[in-house]
């Protein structure tokens, strides 16, 4: 059996992960990664790609802000770009109700420093003239964009073993308890960990690490699925998603065109996400409503990957209510991909600083505790 | 019959055909899925309506075999639900999804038996992309199903039982053998003839295409290492070394490769079976015991699509599969044919073993491609982008395809996997096991959208939000 002594131990290696032991590391102070499997392997790598402000929940527009802030600057943060790109995302309405609602939103995130223009149905065709009749208008941010989530993940665990933190792989944590002023944590493999503080950035098993804290919160496995065209010529330039979330299509500029909309299965015990025929099915023809001409393509593979999503689908992100020394990060409801990068940089002011000047107020744990 | 009740053959070659029978035979009425227009499989691959050439023509010394398959098919399409022309894309919860002239199907199952056969087993080598390089499968296929040959001067290079038998078949059909180029040398076989004596008239088949074809002035050359397929736009000739390491060329204007076959086990993945990895075929297999049960129960594996065999093998295991089956059924019928069965097979498999040593995957060949020859065409990954991959740590292949792209186009690593995985392990100093396998995913052949789409209920219900 192996020990460990750390300042800081990260239970997860997913980007919120990942991100956090690199922003602890590059201040110089001792962090401890423990990660299952690999890392940024689970929902961290399998996810659409999305990196919008577009029609996200206000109150996760500053977080969101402060990460676009580190996705402009991967190349010098982790030395690779992931593929990020600045498109511009387009929100999509299929009805008159939707496009109400998508207005009223955009004049809130104005207050927040994001521009998003409301394009009517015949300025949208004049943009994008492939849009299917499906499409009655949309919200463009242009300021949003997409990146390659295979290549986030370990890029951040890369960058954080290079600044000096201790990235463990294939360490699933069997427990995790108080010892003395610290915490004392036991990976199945034997090893273990003491260390002062504890960052619980285990995704969809957030909760029963947030539960051996006495801690209760609800959250549900999600499981985005996937989808991907064979390469077709280049010409859906922005990430678009319809109002609901029941389509999102992106292509890449080799070719290739992935979209979801539906869900797989997964068994948290296990730790997969299974991909679904049955709902890749339905996704195909719902996105095909959307975008005529997919119609003429073929699929070439399907994916899944296993988040957490908490009952108000808002991350549990701050302080244990129960545990001094104990910073909660997961539950992320499908929005870690974008804001991931920002909330390591969060959960190091947090740990390091005792505060942020980033707004999580509505994140907090304790609204789950009735 | 319900539903909970299916029996799913898929393949329709030598073991689907086999196992077909046995059950049909019981009056048990299986579903038989299967790619082709016509049964037959790959090996006996049938000709399209209207073509006339002899089944001793296409067939050769095999002819008799081919046409009793066929006539046992045929006389079991009243007993059989017969879907030909349909592809099965995804296995999951005992259902399968086809994709066929009518669209998408979903069919339920009870218990399935996988013969999906086997795929040319390839190296990439510089030039191979170009037009006019074929497998050595396509290359017979090409023949034995249309009566095309792959081009007027046609090289041979891989090694296995396919190479001299397509060569000869080329030969014969009137095309030019440039030469037959084999990267197994005779000192191979030296220390396996006793096993391959073991193989009787498939052994003496085998030497006599190597005679007919010396005896014909086709230059025909052992221990030979691929150096590059030459070409502009087209294939125009070969490069090699030969035995005593001397650069060599031959002209050619069109070339078929491959080292043997390798199964195909993306269905036995999807539907959950272990897999284990073969220290014989260099590769992946599904876990299968000797009468062909899957460690899923109720799915059975025969064929060479459960660890190649060839052929004659094929149908002794599909039969024994289905006699499996029924037995777990309990069916009390057929256990003195089943340890039959079982005996020819352990007879044909030690023949396996020694012709897998006499005609060895030229190993190290892979791990030595140049950086900037292209290993998985569908992405146009290079043997260069998956040794640079090595410094973002991938610590085995799904993490090098995630890095990479490797395999991740339309065949899904089925012709790349096999040399990437070298590749791969010889960069990292590992062992080709340790490297592990691309994970089968679905579809596991490309699906047209409008088809699948128009095959969905429309349920708004079932959105995911992200």
């Amino acid at each position: 059996m192996s020990r460990i002594d750390t300042e800081i131990a990260v239970i997860g290696g997913g980007i919120v992960g990942c991100s956090t032991a690199l922003h602890i590391a590059l201040r110089g102070v001792p962090v401890v990664l423990l990660e299952k499997r690999q890392a940024g392997a689970a929902a961290s790598g399998v996810n659409f790609g999305g990196v919008r402000r577009n029609g996200r929940a206000l109150v996760e527009l500053e977080l969101a802000a402060r990460a676009i802030d580190i996705w402009r600057r991967l190349p010098e943060l982790v030395g690779n770009d992931c593929e990020y790109s600045p498109t511009g995302h387009l929100k999509v309405a299929r009805n008159d109700d939707d496009m109400a609602a998508m207005a009223t939103h955009a004049e809130a995130q104005a207050d927040y420093g994001c521009a998003v223009e409301m394009i009517s149905r015949n300025a949208l065709i004049a943009r994008y003239p492939w849009f299917g009749e499906a499409a009655v208008g949309a919200a463009w941010c242009a300021s949003d964009g997409q990146a390659n989530p295979r290549l986030l993940g370990p890029a951040f665990a890369r960058a954080a073993r290079a600044a000096g933190a201790d990235v463990r792989e294939y360490e699933p944590v069997a427990a995790l308890e108080k010892d003395g002023d610290g915490f004392l944590i036991r990976s199945e493999t034997g090893l273990e960990v003491r260390a002062r503080q504890v960052i619980n950035a285990a995704g969809a098993w957030g909760a029963r690490v947030a539960g051996w804290l006495g801690e209760e919160v609800e959250l549900w496995p999600m499981m985005p699925q996937m989808v991907v065209t064979e390469p077709v010529p280049y010409f859906i330039e922005p990430a678009l998603g319809v109002v609901g979330g029941d389509v999102y299509v992106r292509q890449i500029p080799r070719g290739n065109i992935i979209f979801g909309g539906r869900s797989g299965t997964a068994d948290l015990d296990e730790g997969f996400g299974h991909a679904m025929a049955e709902e890749a099915l339905g996704t195909l023809q719902r996105t095909a409503k959307v975008i005529p001409r997919m119609a003429d393509m073929n699929i070439i593979r399907l994916w899944s990957g296993v988040e957490g999503c908490t009952p108000d689908q808002l991350p549990v992100l701050g302080p244990s209510a129960t545990t001094p020394g104990v910073i909660h990060a997961f539950g992320f409801s499908g929005h870690g991909f974008c804001l991931g990068p920002g909330v390591g940089a969060v959960v190091a002011d947090l740990a390091l600083d005792g505060n942020t000047e980033t707004a999580i107020d509505a994140f907090d744990i304790s609204r789950f505790q009735s | 019959m319900s539903s909970d009740k299916n029996i799913l053959i898929v393949g329709a070659g030598p073991a689907g055909t086999r196992a077909a029978e046995v059950l049909a035979g019981q009056g048990l009425r299986p579903i038989v899925v299967d790619e082709a227009p016509a049964s037959g499989g790959q090996v006996y691959r049938r000709q399209p309506a209207g073509f006339r050439r002899s089944a001793k023509l296409r067939y050769g010394f095999e002819a008799a075999k081919a046409e009793a398959l066929h006539a046992t098919f045929d006389a079991l399409r009243e007993r059989v639900d017969y879907r030909p022309d349909t592809s099965v894309w995804s296995i999951e919860n005992n259902v399968a999804f086809t994709t066929g002239p009518d669209g998408v199907a979903r069919i339920p199952f009870a218990a399935l038996l996988l013969c999906t056969g086997g795929v040319d087993r390839i190296l990439p080598i510089p030039g191979w992309t170009l037009p006019g390089a074929f497998t050595m499968g396509g290359a017979q296929i090409a023949l034995k199903a249309q009566g095309c040959a792959i081009g007027e001067r046609v090289a041979f290079l891989g090694s296995g039982p396919l190479l001299y038998l397509v060569a000869y078949q080329y030969a014969h059909a009137g095309a030019t053998v440039a030469a037959v180029l084999d990267t197994a040398r005779l000192s191979d076989a030296l220390p396996v003839i006793p096993g391959l004596l073991t193989g009787g008239t498939t052994l003496a088949k085998g030497l006599w295409y190597q005679n007919w074809l010396r005896f014909n002035g086709i230059p025909f050359k052992r221990g030979v290492r691929p150096i590059a397929v030459d070409g502009e736009d087209h294939v125009s000739g070969l490069r090699y070394r030969d035995v005593r390491g001397r650069e060599r060329h031959i002209d050619c204007d069109a070339m078929a490769f491959g080292w043997g076959v390798k199964p195909e086990c993306q269905l036995a993945e999807l539907a959950g079976c272990d897999m284990r990895f073969d220290a014989i075929a260099r590769q992946w297999l599904p876990e299968c015991d000797a009468e062909g049960r899957s460690s899923v129960d109720g799915v059975y594996l025969a064929g060479d699509g459960a660890g190649v065999m060839g052929a004659d093998a094929a149908e002794y295991r599909g039969e024994l599969a289905a006699l499996a089956l029924l037995a777990d059924r309990g069916v009390a019928a057929g256990a003195r044919r089943r340890k039959y069965l079982k005996t020819r097979l352990q007879r044909l498999m030690r023949f396996r073993i020694a012709l897998e040593r006499a005609l060895p995957y030229p190993e190290g060949l892979a791990a030595a491609l140049a950086d900037d020859t292209i290993v998985c065409r569908c992405e146009g990954v290079t043997a260069g982008d998956i040794r640079q991959s090595q410094s973002l740590e991938p610590d085995e292949i799904n993490r090098a395809k995630a890095y990479t792209r490797l395999g991740m186009g339309r065949c899904q690593g089925r012709m790349c996997g096999i040399a990437a995985a070298e590749i791969l392990a010889h960069r990292k100093g590992v062992s080709l096991a340790e490297v592990g396998r691309l994970r089968g995913q679905a579809p596991i052949k490309p699906l047209h959208i409008g088809i699948g789409g128009a095959a969905a209920e429309d349920d708004p219900e079932r959105a995911a939000s992200i």
